[in-house]
């Protein structure tokens, strides 16, 4: 895989079928049905005051619900290049508008936390960046965190360059 | 902002300038709701780097100062970001979860 800014774009290319897969799955990776915890995080409360939490479900909970939704909207779109073609994936290139880069940014920092928080790692694996994705769900998870941390550094580095 | 008044000399007056009169300090909403604080606390999910780019574009910080809150929060567990009214604290506090931090709106004791 190799992935680089081109113009107005970051390009990642050279996937291979693996990667691919992992980058189909940042969308659904982001629902945190089945895992309360999850939930919880994406939607921490705000402060320790009842009255401030109430109105915060009712005013502010929706619009971070509409917020999240439509950044990974926007990555489930851009990820479309990646699927209904029948050629070989080693030729295949996702481009990325910079203009995607916060819903990206967003997007993939929901499916690290809800994939965190639904394996409920430690602090020492969170640091484990060698950890085979072979193995078990839950290395695989532990892949995909690093993997979007990955995506999500190099997007950093290049809108702030 | 408090102002301060001399009160008025009077027709054969020896005094040259009566004591100043301290007019009663009126406050704003504003400054009457002042004891209120963004923290922000640990999260070992979030990149460092994401981290200090978001209180960059929350808080309008320069570089080494959200790289300082960053460390601090690392470090410590939490850091205090902003302190004032209220509502401009919720804002912010709602800016800093719609980039999926993990940030509580405190009242100063």
């Amino acid at each position: 895989m190799e992935i680089c800014r081109a113009g107005d774009a970051l390009q990642i290319s050279d996937l291979d079928p693996f990667l691919a897969e992992l980058l189909r799955q940042i969308p659904i990776s982001t629902n945190p049905d089945g895992a309360p915890g999850a939930e919880a995080r994406l939607f921490a409360q705000p402060s320790a005051e009842e009255e401030i939490c109430a109105e915060w479900k009712s005013y502010v909970e929706p619009e971070l619900r509409r917020l999240f939704r439509s950044a990974s909207e926007t990555v489930a779109d851009d990820l479309e290049q990646l699927n209904g073609s029948k050629k070989s994936l080693s030729n295949c290139t996702l481009h990325i508008p910079i203009q995607h880069a916060d819903a990206w940014l967003n997007t993939l920092n929901q499916a690290r936390l809800v994939i965190a928080t639904k394996y409920n790692f430690s602090d020492e694996e969170l640091n484990d960046h060698d950890r085979s994705p072979i193995g078990s769900r839950r290395d695989l998870g532990l892949f995909q965190i690093n993997f979007y941390g990955f995506l999500q550094e190099f997007i950093l580095r290049e809108i702030s360059a | 902002m408090s102002a301060v008044s001399a009160g008025p000399l009077e027709k054969g007056s020896t005094s040259t300038v009566e004591a100043p009169v301290r007019e009663k300090e009126t406050r704003g909403e504003e400054e009457l709701d002042l004891p209120w604080q963004v923290v922000v606390h640990n999260d070992p999910v979030n990149l460092m780097t994401y981290v200090t780019m978001v209180f960059q574009r929350v808080f309008g910080y320069p570089r080494e100062k959200a790289e300082r809150h960053m460390l601090e929060v690392h470090q410590k567990g939490r850091s205090i970001l902003w302190s004032g009214v209220r509502e401009r604290a919720e804002f912010y506090v709602q800016q800093l979860h719609g980039h999926l931090l993990l940030a509580t709106l405190e009242k100063i004791d």
